[in-house]
């Protein structure tokens, strides 16, 4: 049997942990750019050759289907590398890396990901000759109505 | 039950680019999650899936928690001989999940 | 928003009716595309790891053993769920675990099985008899206003459906696809515990798996639902 002043405790010290700080938005969009750039380096990223197919107004944020194709002959002498997959609003901005190669025919890679809130997701392309190729959707994210633990 | 699926053609033409469909029965805990005491759920997500064509190497992928619960990976490969594909997932907790293939190449 | 919540307040001195059958649409065509394309992928979308171990389970727990190959004997049988099996009203989970007592509601082998046996009656129409009293128990629960908010399921699910709630559209209600992948629970589970996402939503009382209440709104829902196709294993958000 819990006791009134324990659960207040509890509810209390749950609170404080769960209660984010108030610039977030600024900590995940440096954690978002501290991640591009680990990829990059000071590498420019071009926009374009990339096209990443992600619906613009999610139903749910936890199962969203995203494919990324990249134009490139996948030759030996020119082909891509790895697509890096990122998101701004996520507690963590990366998504997923495929690493590809001339064996892969197609640059080409397709998944189902988690996007936390509405904001920018991005897909950037390594070619082989070092060049980095990017194309950036902005999404919006819906939540479901009815829950399980009572949000809305 | 440690589930994958794993939708590789039986047969291609030599050359064919060809699709690879792979999905794994994985909860993919985020590590971001509390529970109603505001304990936090520990990670435990796949972290790698590789395939093997002939035992070469042509597909590595790194997943992120950002990656949602029973993940589907699509990708492709270059029919360039008959054989097997093999598939390894590895993740938390020693997760480790395989898969063969057979593939004919005409 | 303001305007579903207008026409609900509105709904005691308005008319407010079933849905014309002609007008009913399943929760699938309330979804994206991308989130269609997900249950209609039947080859990696999500539901099919519970298909999978269904089809073992069905061999590994016996069931073969009197029903044979599921994919004959188990056509049809979802669709006419809940039904009275030895005079009592029975959900097909109920009924998928007559002899396998020990699998709790909610557990993955249950949803497992379930989502098999019903996914043999995929694209059948639904054909549950309005068997008495339990049907009209289950409408009166469906038109009773419950909890905090004073609210009937009718009013949403009858009244305004189609219109947004928390940016969604809110669907019509009907159980044509369960068990169904819930995005939003990131697994497999049952009307059930769709059901007791509602009552929280509502901030009503809550009934438990497998409850008469829910099985008799169950029989209502399907009932109300007659002649659409199933759709199991669905996907929703």
């Amino acid at each position: 049997m819990i006791t009134r002043r324990a659960f207040l405790l509890v509810g209390v010290a749950t609170a404080a942990q769960a209660q984010l700080p108030p610039n977030i938005q600024q900590i995940r969009k440096q954690a978002f750019d501290e991640a591009i750039g680990k990829v990059v380096g000071n590498a420019p990223v071009q926009e374009g050759r990339v096209r990443l197919d992600v619906p613009p107004l999610i139903d749910n944020g936890n199962a969203v289907p995203l494919a990324v194709e990249v134009d490139s002959p996948m030759t030996e002498a020119d082909h891509v590398k790895a697509i890096h997959i990122f998101t701004e609003r996520n507690p963590q901005p990366n998504v997923l890396t495929a690493h590809l190669g001339p064996r892969a025919g197609r640059a080409r890679v397709a998944t189902r990901a988690r996007i936390a809130d509405t904001g920018t997701v991005v897909a950037i392309a390594q070619m082989s000759d070092g060049s980095f190729w990017s194309h950036s959707v902005k999404v919006i994210v819906t939540l479901s109505a009815c829950l399980e633990e009572g949000l809305i | 039950m440690a589930r994958v699926v794993v939708n590789v053609p039986a047969e291609a033409k030599r050359g064919e680019v060809i699709e690879i469909r792979t999905l794994a029965g994985h909860p993919m805990e985020t590590g971001f999650r509390r529970t109603q005491l505001g304990e936090l759920i520990p990670r435990d997500i796949i972290r790698t899936l590789v395939c093997s064509y002939n035992g070469v190497e042509i597909f590595r992928a790194d997943l992120h928690p950002a990656i949602a619960a029973n993940p589907l990976i699509t990708f492709t490969t270059v029919a360039v001989e008959s054989g097997t594909l093999e598939f390894r997932w590895t993740g938390d907790n020693n997760y480790s999940a395989a898969h063969s293939a057979p593939i004919k190449v005409v | 928003m303001r305007s579903a919540v207008f026409a609900v307040l509105l709904c005691p001195f308005v008319v407010c009716a079933q849905i014309p059958l002609e007008e009913r649409r399943s929760g699938y065509e309330f979804m994206s595309r991308e989130t269609r394309a997900m249950q209609d992928d039947d080859i990696t979308g999500p539901a099919v790891l519970w298909l999978l171990d269904g089809e073992a389970l069905w061999g590994k727990l016996g069931c073969a053993g009197c029903h044979g190959d599921a994919k004959a004997s188990m056509r049809g049988v979802a669709v006419r769920y809940p039904a009275l099996v030895d005079a009592k009203l029975v959900s097909l989970e109920q009924q998928v675990r007559h002899k396998a007592p020990q699998l709790p509601y909610e557990s993955r082998e249950l949803l497992a099985l379930t989502a098999y046996v019903a996914h043999q009656s995929k694209g059948m129409p639904i054909a549950v008899q309005p068997i008495q009293p339990h049907v009209d128990a289950g409408k009166a629960f469906f038109h009773r206003r419950q909890g905090q908010l004073n609210l009937a399921c009718s009013q949403c699910h009858d009244d305004n459906w189609g219109r947004k709630l928390a940016g969604n559209a809110i669907p019509q209600a009907h159980p044509t696809g369960y068990p169904i992948y819930r995005l939003e629970w990131q697994t497999m589970g049952s009307l059930g515990r769709r059901l007791r996402n509602c009552l929280t939503g509502m901030r009503a009382e809550q009934y438990a798996l497998g409850s008469t209440e829910f099985v008799e709104l169950e029989l209502y829902l399907m009932w109300r639902a007659r002649g659409m196709k199933l759709e199991s294993p669905g996907v929703r958000p």
